[in-house]
């Protein structure tokens, strides 16, 4: 394309012959309403980011009090950035910009309103219910159910302004930038309704109508499509309207941009899966996942390239102009993220990035480089407009700009080095074939550095904010605002306007795409409701016979793992790799999480992995572990959790828990429920008793911490407990049965663990004997029966074979070398040891 | 995984309804024209904000 193209006064549509011109208003107030709400939320957002990151290289910043905690402030951060400062800028951006490319005023004056009054009141509600615990776990979806309702009023009421500006249009082409919202508003409704399907347990408390991996599976489908339809197609559409309006010249390629939206639409939504690899969802969902997130890069780079292009010639101005400036980074920002992200959901560089900060570099480049960075040009570009003045300072923008870059890049660089770190530590060997790193805590400390220097990148860009809110306010002060800005546009369709064509009828063939969009959602909700309870409660039938429901007791410590948001930093998904299987034990399985709603796999270790925690320490070591974490394990920069030492537990709640856990799918019989105190207290006192074992004499049965370590017990110990041939299933009976099984390994003096009988009948061969204060050395002398050694001595695929069907299983022949050429080698002095702890 | 019949249909349902949108748009002459639209954004506010606009403008090309 030429770059001399007309200038942009010649580009005038039409004037339709004897077509009146209309004047009407364009509605500034919702704007800056939105605008000053994004600048406050966004230096909101940040500080509690700012506080979270020092909480993780200095946990006294944890205050010991439980509404300042990690865990419970972290997703306050996520959802104070994502739907307080990007929700906003967001709403920002597209009231501005839909009055102007459709020529008209909002649809509704009330709806828009009711859309700011309403998101504002749910991120009041979220900056409350969050910091005191109420929460459903399930991550950017953390809200519980009464502002889940709500939210869902307030994204329709969007929804209908915004179709209905579309439908009073008088521009008759929809600009790209309009299908990018329109994709934003109907797919963001889909997806939370689908994703926050709940039962109620109470005024804030609920219980996920999916269970275990099939949660896991809608809450990443809903996660993945979250980040796409919510960061990245409204901030698309902000792009295609705000980057030509700066730079002053039209899109490099107005088609490509056309390509740009319906190659997004189309593969984005297929892409969720890549969240969940290596977990127990089915391989060709995985790869289906993989595929089409490698595919997203074509589109994207397709949008990110049209992006900068439009600037070519014009780099002097992004010299002068600091809003340009923000821009070019958003854009280059986009492109790394959509890069970075399809690489990410390959296989074998997932298996190294997944659960490290590799994943918060990724999702840092996109919300502080591409939201933060377009957010900031967009508020740049609005306020001197919205108050008919010139920008207060460039030179303060400019310093902005540079501080804010110096930030990003403090941020994101650390963390790439952190999350590489940490993903080699993990799955380190030594050349004896055993965990380099087999203490978690050693990994988490060499990157406490690392965490240092990220609250450094941090406190820069939060200073950059500031520095624009000055600027900001200076403006606003210096202007004088234009609440209701006139405008001229000739009437869309006069012709149509004289004929006396009844209207209802117009409205349905005038608007195919919008009709059949609120169709579809009708279609797919309803739908829903009906087809969800019962494809999940059938799905929910146990496929491992060791698996039973949690006891009462458990629920209630589930419950406040739950709230405490433990899930935060410590998963409950060991993959099937020998690194990980190693380190805590077998990997997990589908049928394990059959009970689990909602599921807490968690995508982040901060911590290590939980779900074989059962059994694994005595009920003394994590009463002293979460009263102060450094007592057992020092230099942690886990939170102390004193308060659970001395609340109470609250158990009158347990009926209402266990009946809408019922509803969901939880075979609970009558009997459960009646006899749940009963339950409790007596599981109360087992623990109470071990913990006494533990030289923890004075702890009280009734407090908040017995209910945690019950469940904490549980984890994961289902699969070693012998499947008893046809025993009821009362579920209350079998876990005391099973508590009293587990107790041996847990209060063996010598540490040595030993195999629980059920597991032994089924490996006859494989028999414990790591004994964990010998971690280095391989203790010689398994026992090989014939049957292990016909099936190593065959061939490799042999021991491949075996070792996946038992990963816990560790064989090692020669020092440094592969299982398999070790066989090739010396199939004959291989021995046998298991780590089951 | 039943679930996955779900997602499946939704993001199905969701993709056909933009199908059908992409037909109407091509169908209704929406992409018949892929050049003015990109010029008429810059245009949308020019009578309001000119003597802005030309701060902006002083290094552009007339």
């Amino acid at each position: 394309m030429s770059t001399d193209r007309p200038a942009p006064s010649s580009a005038k549509p039409p004037d339709p012959a004897g077509a009146g011109i209309e004047t009407f208003k364009y509605d500034n107030h919702v704007v800056r309403a939105f605008a000053i709400a994004t600048a406050i939320w966004g230096l909101a957002g940040t500080a509690v980011g700012l506080l979270i990151a020092g909480q993780l290289f200095w946990p006294q910043l944890n205050l010991d009090t439980p509404f300042t905690t990690f865990g419970r402030i972290r997703p306050l951060h996520t959802n104070a950035v994502i739907f307080a400062f990007v929700g906003n800028g967001m709403f920002c951006g597209i009231y501005y910009s839909v009055q102007r490319l459709l020529k008209t005023r909002m649809f509704s004056d009330a709806l828009s309103w009711l859309n700011f009054w309403g998101w504002q009141a749910i991120i009041v509600s979220a900056v409350i219910t969050l910091p005191l615990g109420l929460t459903s776990s399930k991550e950017y979806a953390e809200l519980e159910w009464p502002i889940d309702i709500a939210i869902a009023v307030v994204w329709v009421a969007f929804t209908v302004n915004l179709l209905g500006t579309i439908l009073r249009r008088r521009e008759k082409h929809m600009y790209v930038a309009i299908w990018f919202y329109i994709a934003t508003a109907v797919t963001v409704a889909m997806l939370h309704i689908i994703n926050s399907l709940e039962i109620p347990a109470g005024l804030f408390k609920s219980y996920s109508v999916y269970a275990g991996v099939q949660d896991a599976l809608v809450q990443w489908w809903y996660g993945h499509n979250a980040v796409a339809f919510f960061l990245t197609t409204p901030y698309l559409g902000l792009m295609y309207y705000f980057l030509p309006k700066a730079a002053n010249r039209p899109i490099f390629s107005y088609r490509l941009s056309i390509i740009h939206f319906w190659g997004l639409i189309f593969i984005y939504i297929w892409a969720g899966p890549h969240h969940l690899l290596y977990t127990a969802l089915p391989d060709w969902a995985q790869s289906l996942g993989m595929v089409f997130s490698v595919m997203l890069i074509a589109p994207s780079w397709g949008g990110m390239l049209n992006g900068l292009l439009t600037l070519r010639g014009a780099w002097d101005k992004v010299r002068q102009e600091p809003m340009l400036k923000f821009m070019v980074v958003a854009v280059t920002a986009y492109g790394m993220a959509t890069l970075e992200g399809p690489t990410l959901a390959v296989k074998s560089v997932n298996a190294l990035s997944h659960y490290t900060d590799w994943t918060i570099a990724h999702v840092h480049t996109g919300a502080l480089g591409w939201n933060g960075f377009l957010t900031f040009s967009l508020l740049y570009f609005l306020f001197p407009r919205l108050y008919n003045t010139k920008l207060w300072s460039a030179k303060l923008a400019n310093y902005h700009f540079w501080i804010g870059l110096l930030g990003m890049m403090f941020y994101v660089v650390p963390m790439y080095t952190s999350g590489i770190t940490a993903g080699l530590m993990w799955r380190q060997f030594t050349k004896d074939g055993f965990l380099q790193y087999p203490n978690f805590l050693e990994t988490t400390i060499r990157l406490v550095p690392m965490y240092e220097l990220r609250a450094i990148g941090g406190s820069l860009y939060f200073i950059g904010l500031v520095l624009m809110l000055v600027n900001l306010y200076k403006t606003a002060k210096a202007g004088r605002f234009i609440g209701d800005q006139e405008a001229q546009a000739p009437a869309l369709n006069p012709a149509a306007s004289r004929e006396s064509v009844k209207l209802g009828h117009r409205w349905l063939e005038g608007v195919p795409v919008t009709f059949t969009v609120l169709a579809t959602v009708a279609v797919v909700v309803g739908g829903l409701i009906e087809l969800v309870p019962m494809f999940l409660i059938k799905e929910n039938v146990p496929t491992i016979a060791g698996v039973k429901p949690y006891t009462a007791l458990e629920v209630l410590g589930r419950d406040i793992y739950i709230r405490e948001g433990c899930v935060g930093c410590h998963s409950q998904m060991i993959r099937p790799f020998r690194s990980e299987t190693e380190r805590y034990g077998e990997y997990s399985k589908a049928g394990e999480f059959v009970y689990d709603h909602p599921f807490l796999w968690g995508s982040k270790r901060t911590g290590p992995d939980l779900h074989r925690i059962g059994g694994k320490y005595p009920d003394a070591w994590h009463y002293n572990h979460l009263e102060n974490p450094r007592s057992t394990s020092p230099q942690s920069i886990m939170p102390n959790y004193l308060w659970l030492l001395s609340q109470t537990l609250d158990a009158t709640v347990i009926g209402d828990r266990m009946r809408a856990l019922r509803k969901v799918g939880v075979p609970y019989a009558d009997a459960d429920i009646r006899n749940a105190q009963k339950s409790i207290q007596g599981q109360s006192k087992q623990v109470v008793a071990n913990l006494a074992t533990g030289a923890i004499t004075n702890a009280p049965a009734d407090r908040e911490i017995v209910a945690l370590i019950a469940y904490l017990q549980r984890l994961g110990t289902d699969i070693k407990t012998a499947p008893a041939p046809d025993t009821a299933p009362s579920n209350a009976g079998a876990a005391h049965t099973r508590q009293a099984k587990m107790k041996p390994p847990r209060s063996n003096p010598n540490g040595v663990v030993q195999q629980s009988p059920g597991l032994a009948r089924r490996q006859p061969w494989v028999i414990a004997r790591q004994c964990p204060s010998t971690p280095t050395g391989l203790r010689p002398g398994g026992r090989k029966t014939s049957r292990l050694r016909s099936l190593l001595a065959t061939t490799p695929l042999g021991l491949i074979a075996l070792h996946r069907r038992y990963p816990g299983l560790s064989l090692r022949s020669n020092p440094g070398l592969r299982y398999t050429t070790a066989l090739r080698l010396k199939p004959r002095t291989i021995y046998v040891h298991d780590h089951l702890a | 995984m039943s679930v996955i019949v779900i997602l499946i249909l939704a993001s199905l349902s969701l993709a056909l309804a933009f199908l059908a949108g992409f037909i109407w748009a091509v169908r209704s002459g929406q992409y018949e024209d892929t050049f003015t639209p990109s010029l008429r954004v810059l245009a949308d506010e020019e009578g309001q904000r000119k003597e802005l606009d030309r701060s902006s403008l002083k290094d552009q090309p007339p």
